[in-house]
C-alpha cells in the first residue's frame, strides 16, 4: 500500500500552516520529515493518518493495505501515550481487543511482538518502572503488534538520551531490515534521517511547503560504512535549513 | 583563583530538604491525648467553666451509657442508612451526569448553568420544601443528602474527565478503538483519580446535611441526638453525639483511602 498526499493545505483559524504539500510514501520505504520548529510536521502527520482532517486536498491509500493489517495507519508517538495503570501486556492488548481477535490468539500476538523487541521479560511491568527507552521499544511493540502497513512516526526518539536513542535507532535500522516497513518519520534530528530515510522531504519554515526532497539510495544496513557519504548529505540537509531556521528566529523576533 | 595564598575550606552549607511529607504516626494521637488531658485537667479544676466545655471524662461516661442502654445503635442505624442512602443516590447520579456533562458538549451546555446555579445554594435552606415534596419522613432526608452531595460530584467528575491526557485519547483514536472503549479503557480510568478525590469532599458534605436533615421529624438518629442535647444544653451529650459524628468522618476519610490505594495503585 503506498500513500499519496494530494495537494494538501492546512489551517488553524487564521494561520496558514501548510501550503500545497505533494508526497508520496512508497511501500518499504522510510520517508523522513524535517523542517524547522512549527512548520507543520505534526500537524501534517496528524493529517496523514487521518486525526485530522485538512482544509483542503486530500490523502489517498493507492492499493489495499495487507489482508492481515490490524490498523494500517499506527502511530508512534514522542510522549510514547502509555496508559499508567495498565501493565506493558495490557497496554498491548487495549489496541487488539476492539478488533474481534480471539483472546488466544491475542496473547500470542503480544507474546511474538514482546519476543520480536526483546521485552517479554517485562510484560507485567507498569510504566512507571521503565525507563523512557524502555518505554518507546514497548510503544514500538504495540504498534507493530497491530500490523501496520505504514508507521508514522512523531520524533519517536527526542524524549530521549542520546545513548537510548542511538541503541533504538540500531533497533529500528535492523527492524527496518527484517520486515522492510513503510514510515513516515518526523524528526528535527539530521543524523537520524540520513541514517533511517530513503527519502528526506524538507519543509520550509510556516506556511510550510516542500523545499527540496532529498533520497539516499545506500542501503540502510550499510549506513554506518559509508559515513563520509552521510556527511555531505546531512551538510547539505543542514544547509537547507539553517537559511530557514534563521528567518524564522528572525520571525520571531519581529513578533516581539 | 589565588593558590600562592592559604586556601580556606569549608564544608558546602545544606540549602535542600523540606517541602516533603513525611509520615509522623506517634504525633497525631499524642495531640488528641495532650488536648484531652489539658481539658480534663482544666474542666476538674474548675480553672474551665463546666459552661464552656463539658469534662472528657464525662463525655465519655455518656457514651459508655449510651452503649450500655442500646439507644447508640437505635441512633446510629437510622444516621448510617439515611448517610448510606442519600450519599449513594447523589453520588451515582453525580458521577453520571459529570460524565455526561465531560462527554457531550451538549449536554455540557445545557446542564453547567443548572449546575453552577444548584452549587451556591445552601442545601439545608431547601428542607421544607423536601419535606413537603417527599414526605416528613425518609425522603426529604435522603433528598437533602442526595443534593448535598450531589453537585460537588459533578463537579469533580467533569473536571476529572478533563483533565485526561487529551494525547491518550488520540492514542486510542490513531489505534481505532471505538469510542465505547476509549470512554471505558482510557477516559474512566484516568478520570478515576479525580471522581475519588471528590468523594472525599462529597462524603464529608453528607455529614454535615445528615444532622441538618435530622432536624425535622426525626426521634432518632445521631443528628437528632445532638439537636437535642443541644436545645437542653447538655454539653456531655451534645460532645457525645459531636464525637460519633467525628469517628463517622475518620472511617469514611479511611475508606476513601482503601478504595484509592485497591484502585489506583498504579499511581505510586
Ligand atoms: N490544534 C492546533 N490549533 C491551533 N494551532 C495549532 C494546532 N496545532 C498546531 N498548531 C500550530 O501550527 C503550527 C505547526 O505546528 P506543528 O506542531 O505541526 O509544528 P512542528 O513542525 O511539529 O513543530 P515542532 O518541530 O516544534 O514539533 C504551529 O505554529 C502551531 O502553533
Ligand atoms: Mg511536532
Amino acid at each position: 500500500m503506498n500513500l499519496h498526499i494530494n495537494n494538501i493545505s492546512h489551517r488553524y483559524s487564521d494561520v496558514n500552516v501548510l501550503e500545497n504539500i505533494n508526497l508520496e510514501i512508497n511501500q518499504h520505504q522510510i520517508v523522513c520529515l524535517v523542517g524547522p520548529s512549527g512548520c507543520g510536521k505534526s500537524t501534517l502527520l496528524r493529517l496523514i493518518g487521518g486525526l485530522e482532517k485538512p482544509s483542503s486536498g486530500q490523502v489517498t491509500q493507492i492499493g489495499n493495505p495487507p489482508e492481515n493489517s490490524i490498523n494500517p495507519l499506527t502511530y508512534i508517538f514522542q510522549d510514547f501515550a502509555l496508559l499508567p495503570w495498565r501493565s506493558v501486556y495490557d497496554n498491548i492488548s487495549l489496541v487488539l481487543e476492539d478488533h474481534g481477535i480471539a483472546k488466544k490468539e491475542i496473547k500470542s500476538i503480544i507474546d511474538d511482538v514482546l519476543e520480536r523487541t526483546k521485552l517479554s521479560e517485562f510484560a507485567n511491568a507498569m510504566p512507571k518502572q521503565l525507563s523512557g527507552g524502555m518505554k518507546q521499544r514497548v510503544a514500538i511493540a504495540r504498534a507493530l503488534s497491530v500490523r501496520p502497513a505504514v508507521l508514522l512516526m512523531d520524533e519517536p526518539l527526542s524524549a530521549l538520551d542520546s545513548q537510548t536513542s542511538e541503541l533504538l535507532m540500531d533497533d529500528l535500522v535492523s527492524l527496518w531490515d527484517r520486515e522492510k516497513f513503510t514510515a513516515c518519520y518526523v524528526t528535527h534530528n539530521l543524523s537520524e534521517a540520513v541514517r533511517l530515510g530513503h527519502k528526506i522531504v524538507v519543509l520550509s519554515r510556516r506556511p510550510g511547503t516542500i523545499s527540496e526532497v532529498v533520497t539516499i539510495d545506500i542501503p540502510l544496513n550499510e549506513r554506518k560504512n559509508h559515513s563520509e557519504a552521510l556527511d555531505i548529505k546531512q551538510k547539505y540537509l543542514w544547509n537547507l535549513m539553517r537559511e530557514e531556521a534563521l528567518l524564522a528566529d528572525k520571525e520571531l523576533i519581529n513578533v516581539n | 583563583m589565588s593558590t600562592n595564598k592559604q586556601q580556606v575550606s569549608k564544608e558546602v552549607p545544606f540549602r535542600g530538604g523540606g517541602f516533603t511529607h513525611k509520615p509522623i504516626i506517634f504525633v497525631g494521637p499524642l495531640v488528641f491525648v495532650c488536648l484531652i488531658a489539658l481539658l480534663e485537667w482544666g474542666t476538674s479544676t474548675g480553672w474551665i467553666s463546666d459552661l464552656t466545655l463539658p469534662r472528657p471524662s464525662g463525655v465519655a461516661q455518656t457514651l459508655v451509657d449510651l452503649y450500655n442502654s442500646g439507644l447508640l445503635f437505635k441512633h446510629l442505624l437510622p444516621s448510617l442508612t439515611r448517610l448510606l442512602m442519600g450519599s449513594i443516590m447523589g453520588i451515582t447520579a453525580g458521577i453520571a451526569v459529570g460524565l455526561l456533562i465531560g462527554l457531550f458538549n451538549l449536554v455540557r451546555a445545557g446542564a453547567l448553568p443548572v449546575v453552577a446555579a444548584l452549587f451556591p445554594v445552601p442545601k439545608i435552606a431547601l428542607l421544607p420544601l423536601f419535606v413537603i415534596w417527599f414526605g416528613i419522613d425518609e425522603g426529604s432526608k435522603y433528598a437533602l443528602i442526595a443534593l448535598g452531595s450531589f453537585t460537588p460530584t459533578v463537579v469533580a467528575t467533569y473536571a476529572a474527565i478533563d483533565n485526561v491526557d487529551r494525547g491518550y485519547i488520540r492514542m486510542g483514536q490513531s489505534f481505532g478503538l471505538s469510542w465505547v472503549s476509549i470512554v471505558r479503557k482510557i477516559v474512566l480510568p484516568g478520570a478515576l483519580p479525580g471522581i475519588l478525590s471528590g468523594l472525599r469532599i462529597s462524603l464529608a458534605i453528607s455529614i454535615i446535611l445528615l444532622v441538618a436533615a435530622e432536624m425535622l421529624g426525626a426521634s432518632y438518629g445521631i443528628g437528632a441526638y445532638v439537636l437535642e442535647a443541644g436545645s437542653l444544653y447538655d454539653l456531655e451529650r451534645l460532645f457525645a453525639g459531636v464525637f460519633i459524628l467525628s469517628v463517622l468522618g475518620v472511617i469514611i476519610n479511611w475508606f476513601v483511602g482503601v478504595l484509592e490505594h485497591r484502585l489506583l495503585s498504579w499511581r505510586t
